[in-house]
C-alpha cells in the first residue's frame, strides 16, 4: 500500500493522523494478559449452563428438574415460570421493538432454544446437571421456508394478537417512476438470489459475569458487549434496577462483528441467577451453543430487476425481498429502518429511478439479523447490485469494467442524491476502479482468459465496485429503542501534559486505544504515546451507542476531534494570557500557540496544560477537560473497487482465488497500518460467505452446521495474499474527513468472487450461482456440460 | 467424583494438584492455575485458541485431560517473554498480526513450536503450520508476516558468532 496520499501533519514524536503507529493495546495481548469475560473470576462465583431444545417447534408439556436439583453442587434451576413470577421476565424486548422469549412456558420456536438454566458451583457440575433435566415436548410442525411461512398454515408466534407470520412490509424509492422507467427501457434483466444465513463466529463466544451486591443493591456486569451503555439502559428497563445501580463493563472483547450487539436469553438468565443466589454468576457459551442459538446474519431472498437503455446505460432497479427473521425480529437496525440501509442498493451507479420492497416473515429458526461485519443489510444490497450489474454487462456483451466506468456516478455529481433518498457525501469511483485495474493488470488478464478459454481452461475475473453507507447516524433519522445514535468522547489533559480520553464506543479489535489517541494527538499536539484511551466501563465512559456498523470513527472519532478542539479553544485563551498577547494574534502550529510574526514567542500545549492548573487567568475555570456528544449531519459513504481472479479445477470444481486486489477509499486515514488490518480481515470475512460459510437446517429445523467441523471458517490455507491499494476522498462533513473502514471489504468482496466464478463459467450458460459457491455446485455444472477431467 | 494427583512442570515450575480425571488441561491451566492467557474458542479441537507447548510440541490443551500431562513439561503464553519480548511477540506487534487478540496466544505458541523445528520456513510452510489455528480478524496475511519477521530475527541470532567464539577466532 503506497502511503503517498495519506495526509500527515504531525512529526513522528506526536504521531497524529496518518502515522503507522504500532498499536498501544498489543503488549497485553501478545503476553497473554488480555482480560476477557471468561478471565473474570470473582470470589464465590457460580456457573450457569442452559438446557436447550432438541426441537425447532414444540409444546412444552413438563419440565422435571428434580434429579438435577438433587445433584450435589446444583443450587438452582430457573424456568420460564420462575422468570414470569419474578416480574414477567420470561419475555424481553428486542432492539427492533419486537419481543423474544427469555425462557419459554408454552412452547419452543427454534432448535437449541434456551429452555431452562442451571446454576451450580462449578462449570462441570452445571454441565452434568443439564443432562438430568427431563423435558417433555409435543412436537409441532416446523416452519423453515419463509415463503411457506407467509401462507400462515402454521403460526410461529401465536403469542401475538395478529395470527400471521408476516412481520412487516417496508418500501423505499419511487414505484411509479420506476415502473415508468422500466416500461420505456430497451433492456431489462431479472435474477433471483438468496443471501444465506451465516454466523459471525468471533473466536470468543458470548458470555457474562453478573454480580449482585445485596447490601448496596448494586449490579456489576462483565459482558461481551459491543454497546455497553445501550445494554445498561435495556437491563435497567427490563429488570427495574435503577440505571445508576448497574455497572456494565465490557472488558477485552474477542471479536464482535455484530454478534455482541443483541441481548440474548443467556445474559438475562445470568443476571436473574445472580439476583436469586446473591452471588456472582458466570455464563460462557460453548461454541456449539453459539453456532446454534445466536449471532446469525443475512437470510434474504431477493428478486431483482434492472433496466438499461439502448446505449447500455442503467436506467432503473426494482427489488423485492423476503427477509427470514427467524422466531423474532431481533435485528439491531435503527428503528426507522426495519430492513436496515438496504436501499443503498442502487450502489455506485447513476440511474433514474429505483424501488425497493421488503417483507419479513417469522420462521422456526433462531432470531437472525445481526450484522456479520456489515452496516445494517448493506452486504445484501451490494451483492444484489454488483451481481445485477455484472449480468447486465455480460448480457449486453460489454466488458464488466467498461460497463461500470460508463455507468458510475461521476465525481462532479457529489454530493449525489440517490433515487432512494440517500445523499452520498463524496466519491471518485472511476479513480478507484482504474487503479484496481492497473494494479492487477486487467487487460493482460482478459487476454490470458481468452487464451485459456480457447484451451478449455476455466479462469474468471470478477469486479465489485461498491458503495458503503456507515456512521449511523444523524439523530433526526437514527435511533435504537428511541436512543439517538450520537456518540461521545471526554478528554482530560493532566497538569503534566499527558491525557485521558474516554469514548462511548467499544473496541473488539479495531484498535481504538491507538486510533483515538492519534486523533487527539492530531488536534492537540500531545504525543499519542502520552494519551490513554479508556472505553467499555459505563461508570466512567460517556454515554454512547457502541461499536458496530463501522460507526466508531464517523461518530465517536468526530466527537474526539470536537472535544479536542474545545480544549484547544480554551488553551488559546490561556496562551494569550501567558504570552500577554491578543487571541487574534495567535496561531496554532502542531502543538503550540505562536504569536504571529514572532516565532520565538510561543507556548506549547504542555506548558498551557500546566498553567491551566497552576496559573490560569482569573475568572476562568481551572482545568483542561472537555466532552462532546457528536450528532453527525449525514452518514458517510466509503467506497472501493475490488478485482478477483479465480482458477477453477475442472476435475473437482475447486475454486482457487489466485489474486484479489482491493482498492478502498475510506476518506482520510487515521492509521494506515490499522486500516490495512481492517481491510485484510474484512476481505477474509467476505471470502467466507462467498465460498464456504452457510448455516444449513434440515427439514425438521435441526442446524446441520452447528460446530466448526461443519461451519467452515477460512483458515490460512484458503485465504489468499490480499493486495490492497487506496484512494483518499475525504468526507466533506466529518471533522477529520474520515469515513470508517471496518466493514467495506466484507460488503464488497463477496460479489467480486461470485462474479469471477460466474465469469469463468458464463460461456457454459451460467448466469448466476448462489453463495457459498462450493466445489460441489461448480462440479455439478461442469458435469452437466460434459466437462470432465 | 474422585480425584487424582497430577505432577507436572508449568513454565519451569513444578506443580502438584489434585484434579478430577475428567478435567481438561485447558481448564486446569486457566482455572486451577489462573493462567488465563490460554483461551477457549470451540469445542471440537478446531480453533487452536488453547494451543500450548507440551514437551516441545504445540498441542491443543482442550483435547487433553490434565491427568494426561502427568510428568510432562508445559509452556504457556505467560512464559514466552524472557528478557524482553520474544521475536514472535515483537513480530506480531510490529506487523499488526493481531486485532482482538483472542487467538493470538494460541497462534504464538503454535508458531513458536514450529520455528523450533524449521527456522527458515517458506510462506507456504508457515501457512500450513498455523492452519489449525483460526483467526477471525486479521485474514492471516499479517500473521504470516509476523512469523516471517520472527524467523528471520531468530535465524540471524542463531547464526551470529557469540562473543566467546569471536575471542577464540582472534586468539
Amino acid at each position: 500500500m503506497s502511503d503517498t496520499e495519506v495526509r500527515i501533519t504531525t512529526p513522528p514524536d506526536v504521531c497524529g493522523m496518518g502515522h503507522r503507529m504500532k498499536r498501544k493495546e498489543d503488549p497485553r495481548f501478545i503476553q497473554g494478559a488480555g482480560k476477557f469475560v471468561d478471565d473474570i473470576k470473582l470470589p464465590g462465583m457460580l456457573y450457569l449452563d442452559i438446557v436447550r431444545s432438541p426441537h425447532a417447534h414444540a409444546k412444552i408439556l413438563n419440565i422435571d428438574a428434580s434429579e438435577a436439583l438433587a445433584l450435589p453442587g446444583v443450587l438452582a434451576v430457573i424456568t420460564g415460570k420462575d422468570l414470569q413470577a419474578a416480574g414477567n421476565l420470561h419475555w424481553m424486548p428486542t432492539l427492533m421493538s419486537d419481543t423474544q422469549m427469555v425462557l419459554p412456558i408454552e412452547k419452543v420456536v427454534y432448535y437449541a432454544q434456551e429452555v431452562c438454566a442451571i446454576v451450580a458451583t462449578t462449570r462441570y457440575i452445571a454441565a452434568d446437571a443439564i443432562e438430568l433435566v427431563k423435558v417433555d415436548y409435543e412436537p409441532l410442525p416446523p416452519v423453515m421456508d419463509p415463503f411457506e411461512a407467509l401462507k400462515d398454515k402454521v403460526i410461529v408466534r401465536d403469542d401475538k394478537e395478529k395470527k400471521t407470520n408476516h412481520v412487516w412490509h417496508w418500501e423505499a424509492g419511487n414505484k411509479d417512476a420506476t415502473d415508468e422507467v422500466f416500461a420505456r427501457s430497451s433492456k431489462t434483466i431479472q435474477q433471483k438470489m438468496y443471501i444465506p444465513r451465516i454466523h459471525v463466529s468471533s473466536i470468543e463466544t458470548c458470555g457474562m459475569v453478573a454480580s449482585w451486591d445485596k447490601i448496596n443493591e448494586h449490579m456489576t456486569i462483565y459482558m461481551t458487549s459491543q454497546a455497553p451503555h445501550a445494554h445498561r439502559t435495556v437491563i435497567s428497563l427490563v429488570s427495574g434496577i435503577p440505571e445508576n445501580k448497574i455497572r456494565v463493563i465490557s472488558p477485552d472483547i474477542g471479536g464482535g462483528f455484530g454478534g455482541k450487539v443483541p441481548v440474548y436469553p443467556g445474559y438475562v438468565c445470568t443476571i436473574v441467577a445472580s439476583l436469586v443466589t446473591g452471588k456472582p454468576v458466570k455464563w460462557i457459551e460453548d461454541r456449539s451453543e453459539n453456532l446454534q442459538a445466536d449471532s446469525f446474519a443475512r437470510d434474504y431472498h431477493i428478486d431483482a430487476q434492472m433496466s438499461a437503455d439502448e446505449n447500455g446505460n442503467i436506467t432503473g432497479l426494482r427489488v423485492k425481498t423476503l427477509a427470514d427473521d427467524g422466531a423474532a425480529d431481533a435485528a439491531a437496525n435503527p428503528s426507522k429502518f426495519p430492513a436496515g440501509l438496504y436501499s443503498i442498493g442502487t450502489g455506485s451507479y447513476n440511474m433514474e429511478a429505483a424501488h425497493f420492497e421488503v417483507d419479513a416473515a417469522y420462521t422456526t429458526k433462531p432470531p437472525g439479523g445481526v450484522a456479520y461485519r456489515c452496516s445494517f443489510r448493506v452486504t445484501e444490497a451490494v451483492h444484489m447490485i454488483e451481481r445485477m450489474t455484472d449480468i447486465m454487462a455480460h448480457d449486453l456483451g460489454e466488458d464488466p469494467a467498461a460497463f461500470r466506468l460508463k455507468n458510475f456516478i461521476r465525481k462532479e455529481q457529489f454530493p449525489y442524491h440517490s433515487p432512494t433518498g440517500w445523499e452520498y457525501d463524496s466519491g471518485d469511483y472511476h479513480r478507484a476502479l482504474l487503479l484496481a485495474m492497473e494494479m492487477i493488470g486487467y487487460e493482460d488478464l482478459r487476454k490470458e482468459q481468452a487464451e485459456k478459454r480457447a484451451r478449455g481452461e476455466l479462469m474468471g475475473i470478477g469486479i465489485s465496485s461498491f458503495t458503503e453507507v456507515v456512521g449511523a447516524g444523524p439523530s433526526k433519522d437514527f435511533d435504537i429503542l428511541g436512543i439517538k445514535m450520537f456518540d461521545s468522547c471526554e478528554i482530560r489533559v493532566h497538569p503534566t501534559g499527558s491525557a485521558l480520553v474516554r469514548i462511548g464506543v467499544q473496541t473488539q479489535g479495531q484498535g481504538h486505544e491507538t486510533t483515538f489517541a492519534q486523533i487527539v494527538a492530531e488536534e492537540l499536539g500531545l504525543p499519542a504515546s502520552s494519551i490513554k484511551v479508556e472505553h467499555g466501563d459505563t461508570d466512567t465512559a460517556p454515554y454512547g451507542l457502541g461499536t458496530y456498523a463501522s460507526r466508531s470513527t464517523p461518530t465517536a472519532g468526530a466527537a474526539a476531534a470536537m472535544a479536542a478542539r474545545k480544549i484547544r479553544e480554551k488553551a488559546k485563551k490561556i496562551a494569550a494570557y501567558l504570552l500577554e498577547a491578543n487571541e487574534e494574534d495567535l496561531e496554532w502550529d502542531v502543538n503550540k500557540f505562536v504569536v504571529k510574526g514572532s516565532p520565538n514567542r510561543s507556548k506549547t500545549i504542555q506548558e498551557i496544560a500546566f498553567a491551566a492548573y497552576t496559573n490560569h487567568p482569573q475568572g476562568m475555570e481551572a482545568g483542561m477537560e472537555a466532552v462532546n456528544y457528536y450528532d453527525p449531519p449525514n452518514l458517510t459513504f466509503p467506497f472501493g473497487s475490488y478485482i478477483c481472479v479465480v482458477d477453477i479445477d475442472k476435475g473437482t470444481g475447486e475454486i482457487k482465488v489466485r489474486r484479489f486486489v482491493a482498492v478502498d477509499d475510506c476518506g482520510n486515514i487515521i492509521n494506515p497500518l490499522i486500516v490495512e488490518g481492517q481491510i485484510h480481515g474484512g476481505l477474509t470475512m467476505g471470502l467466507a460467505p462467498a465460498l464456504f460459510e452457510e448455516i444449513v437446517y434440515d427439514e425438521n429445523g435441526q442446524n446441520l452446521s452447528g460446530t466448526f467441523m461443519d461451519y467452515l471458517l477460512p483458515t490460512s490455507m484458503e485465504t489468499p495474499k490480499w493486495e490492497v491499494g487506496k484512494t483518499v476522498t475525504p468526507s466533506p462533513h466529518h471533522p477529520i474527513g474520515a469515513k470508517g473502514v471496518g466493514e467495506s471489504p466484507t460488503v464488497g468482496a463477496p460479489p467480486a468472487i461470485a462474479n469471477a466464478v460466474v465469469d469463468a463459467l458464463w460461456h457454459l450458460g451460467v448466469r448466476h450461482l448462489e453463495i457459498p459457491i462450493t466445489p460441489q455446485k461448480v462440479w455439478k455444472i461442469l458435469r452437466e456440460n460434459g466437462i470432465d477431467e | 467424583m474422585g480425584t487424582r494427583t497430577v505432577n507436572l512442570t508449568v513454565n519451569g515450575q513444578a506443580v502438584t494438584r489434585e484434579v478430577e480425571p475428567r478435567l481438561l488441561l485447558v481448564h486446569f491451566i486457566r482455572e486451577d492455575l489462573s493462567l488465563t492467557g490460554t483461551h477457549i474458542g470451540c469445542d471440537t479441537t478446531s480453533c487452536g485458541a488453547c494451543t500450548i507447548i507440551m514437551d516441545g510440541k504445540a498441542v491443543k490443551s482442550c483435547t487433553i485431560f490434565a491427568v494426561q500431562a502427568e510428568g510432562r513439561s508445559i509452556e504457556t503464553i505467560e512464559d514466552v517473554a524472557k528478557d524482553g519480548l520474544h521475536p514472535l511477540q515483537e513480530g506480531f506487534w510490529e506487523k499488526h498480526g493481531l486485532q482482538c487478540g483472542f487467538c493470538t496466544p494460541g497462534m504464538i505458541m503454535c508458531s513458536k513450536a514450529f520455528l523450533q523445528e524449521n527456522d527458515q520456513p517458506t510462506e507456504a510452510e508457515i501457512r500450513w503450520a498455523i492452519s489449525g489455528n483460526l483467526c477471525r480478524c486479521t485474514g492471516y496475511v499479517k500473521i504470516v508476516e509476523a512469523i516471517q519477521y520472527a524467523a528471520e530475527k531468530m535465524h540471524e541470532k542463531a547464526n551470529q558468532p557469540t562473543q566467546v567464539q569471536e575471542q577464540e577466532v582472534v586468539a
